[in-house]
């Protein structure tokens, strides 16, 4: 059994690079990098009002773009870099400019939370299922996903929550029915137990707004610490029986 | 046909939403195809037309306005709770029992989709939440009074712009969480598929009725119909009447500072393509109308694809001149319009032509404090 991934959320803003840096050393696999954008339906209360402070300094998609470049520069070659934004910011853009210029940057994926399944199939993505999805659309996003699929724990929005939804596991149980890429599960997990209740059904978890908010609070150290945190509740996950 | 191609107005419209809501929006188009073919719905929704809504509303020759031309106004403000808002509403009531679904969220902007969603959640006895910018609330507060005394919730909203644009973002949220137990009854003809088409459908009786009226008034169609473009639900409908008619000019009034089609650029805004006020890294921009209705930097996906096809035009009035068309339409015909249809009649009073019809989509009371507060 592999180790369990841990994927880590920011907004783009001029000291996400050296965030990213501290996330990375603290066990982040991979880097969720937000672009904002001013109306995001998916969203809770904490990255939209990241989003709008990110916007009031001026992170428009080229400034966006060169925080990913430096991101990149900075955590190396090696980890996933993954720009999460909305569709209207693609469509402003040109939407094969945009994963062009993406791609250059250093992103390996994408993720568009209000593109759906199956528009734009030119631009590759990690597609989002969530518990209301059936298993028809579950089989066909794990088709055109680009390397795991981001299960949506919950039906909401982004943020924090007391404990880990119950439709999680429903959830990873049909997704593991119908496919075998790797599933990631994000919205609601924002603590090392959650962490680890959500990685002993899926094989890694996403955190963004518990991520911005102890950057926010304590910078960069304070960031690799909370990360860490999570990767050691991530690794003393017990591999499944057999 | 994928769910990409499908409730598309030439380039625009689609489903642009979290994958969280699309199964409810197949849910809802397949219960709508339904319920729409339904025979007994058919006669439920003319029923509730009739002795709830107070359908047909009159054609009125507005004689003392027309300046050598006959124009008409459709009396939408006449229907119960005073806007063109309660013929979409009463019928989404019906789509959403249908669906099973006992909670209604809804977005305002001017209150009167608000009043119109609690109204009909009030007598179907739905639990109603209307989610309204605290700039509108202060700007509309009748409203907000009624909607209480009908027994809504109306949950302020106190970001961003905190008007109809944050309304409906904060709405679409709700709907995300609840989407097993809620029913989204959006107030106009914008959203994600199939919605654009519900409105549309349930706002055409205003253009079917218009239609047979201007003919036994005149013997003839119209030269224009003109109407209020916000999201743009009372213009479609009165346009959904005569787009067939080649002779009829369609026209469509945007406030001045609110023009998303006669300004903007194409993009995605609350789960549609379509033509929206935004910069060119399609961040959407602020609205400014003195009219909290048409204050939205989108707009239906269908008017759109009517202004690029060219069947219909779309142009701005100020607020200024929407002021002066109101005050004229009090003091010489003693009706006192809501301020976004005051919008359609203050282009319609300068159109180069002899038989005009003006949607009137709802009366004033609301605005009162708002237009005194302008003077004369």
């Amino acid at each position: 059994m592999a180790a369990k991934r841990l994927s880590v959320y920011l907004m783009a803003l001029p000291e996400t690079p050296a965030l990213a840096e501290a996330a990375v050393a603290g066990g982040a696999d991979l880097l969720e990098i937000g672009f904002p954008f001013s109306d995001p339906l998916a969203d809770g209360p904490v990255i939209r009002l990241a989003g709008e402070r990110a916007l009031e300094r001026g992170m428009r998609t080229q400034r966006c773009l060169a925080c990913l470049a430096e991101t990149r520069r900075l955590v190396g070659p090696d980890v996933p870099l993954i720009p999460m934004t909305y569709a209207s910011i693609l469509e402003a853009h040109g939407y094969e400019r945009f994963w062009a210029d993406a791609r250059t940057a250093g992103a390996t994926s994408l993720i568009v939370a209000d593109l759906p399944l199956e528009a734009a199939p030119e631009i590759p993505r990690v597609q989002l299922v969530a518990p209301t999805s059936t298993e028809e659309r579950i089989r066909e996003a794990a088709e055109r996903t680009d390397g795991w699929l981001y299960l949506v724990s919950v039906t909401g929005t982004t943020g924090a929550r007391a404990t880990v939804s119950g439709q999680l596991e429903g959830l990873v149980e049909r997704a593991r029915a119908l496919t075998g890429v790797p599933l990631l599960a994000g919205f609601g997990i924002s603590t090392p137990e959650q962490a680890a209740a959500a990685a002993a059904l899926a094989d890694g978890i996403v955190v963004g707004s518990r991520a911005i908010q102890v950057a926010e609070e304590s910078g960069a150290a304070g960031l690799e610490e909370f990360v860490a945190s999570l990767r050691s509740a991530l690794d003393a996950v017990p591999a499944p029986a057999g | 046909m994928s769910v990409a191609e499908r409730g598309l107005f030439g380039a625009y419209g689609g489903r642009y939403v979290p994958e969280t809501l699309v199964p409810a929006l197949d849910e809802l188009e397949r219960g709508w195809a339904e319920i729409r073919a339904d025979a007994s719905f058919q006669d439920e929704l003319a029923h509730l037309q009739e002795t709830y809504v107070g359908r047909p509303t009159p054609l009125y020759r507005a004689e003392r306005i027309g300046d050598g031309r006959r124009l008409y106004l459709k009396r939408e403000d006449l229907c119960h709770t005073g806007a063109h808002k309660i013929n979409n509403a009463v019928g989404q009531a019906l789509v959403a029992r249908r669906l099973g679904k006992r909670r209604i969220v809804a977005e305002t902007g001017a209150g009167q989709h608000g009043v119109a969603a609690a109204t009909v959640c009030a007598r179907f006895g739905l639990e109603c939440v209307v989610y309204m910018g605290s700039e509108d609330m202060a700007r509309q507060r009748p409203n907000v009074e009624r909607m209480g005394l009908l027994g809504a919730e109306v949950r302020p909203v106190e970001f961003g712009t905190r008007t109809l644009k944050e309304a409906t973002s904060e709405a679409i949220r709700d709907w995300i969480t609840n989407v097993e137990t809620t029913h989204y009854l959006i107030g106009s003809c914008v959203g994600p598929h199939p919605y654009p088409e519900i409105v549309r459908e349930l706002q055409a009786v205003i253009g079917r009725e218009t239609r047979g009226q201007i003919l036994d008034a005149e013997g003839r169609l119209p030269d224009a119909v003109v109407a209020c473009v916000g999201g743009g639900s009372n213009a479609i409908g009165i346009f959904a009447g005569f787009l067939g008619d080649d002779g009829v000019r369609l026209v469509g009034v945007e406030a001045a500072g609110a023009a998303s089609l006669g300004t903007g650029r194409p993009g995605v805004l609350h789960g549609a393509r379509s033509s929206i006020l935004a910069d060119e890294d399609g961040q959407v921009a602020d609205a400014h109308s003195i009219s909290a209705g048409l204050d939205y930097p989108g707009v239906g996906p269908e008017h759109a694809h009517l202004r690029d096809t060219g069947r219909a035009e779309y142009v701005p009035a100020t607020d200024e001149e929407a002021l002066a068309a109101l005050h004229l339409l009090a003091e010489r015909e003693g009706i006192i319009a809501a301020l976004e249809p005051a919008h359609a009649l203050a282009r319609a009073l300068e159109l180069d032509a002899e038989l005009v019809v003006v949607c009137l989509s709802g009366r004033g009371d609301k605005d009162l404090a708002v237009v005194l507060s302008h003077g004369r």
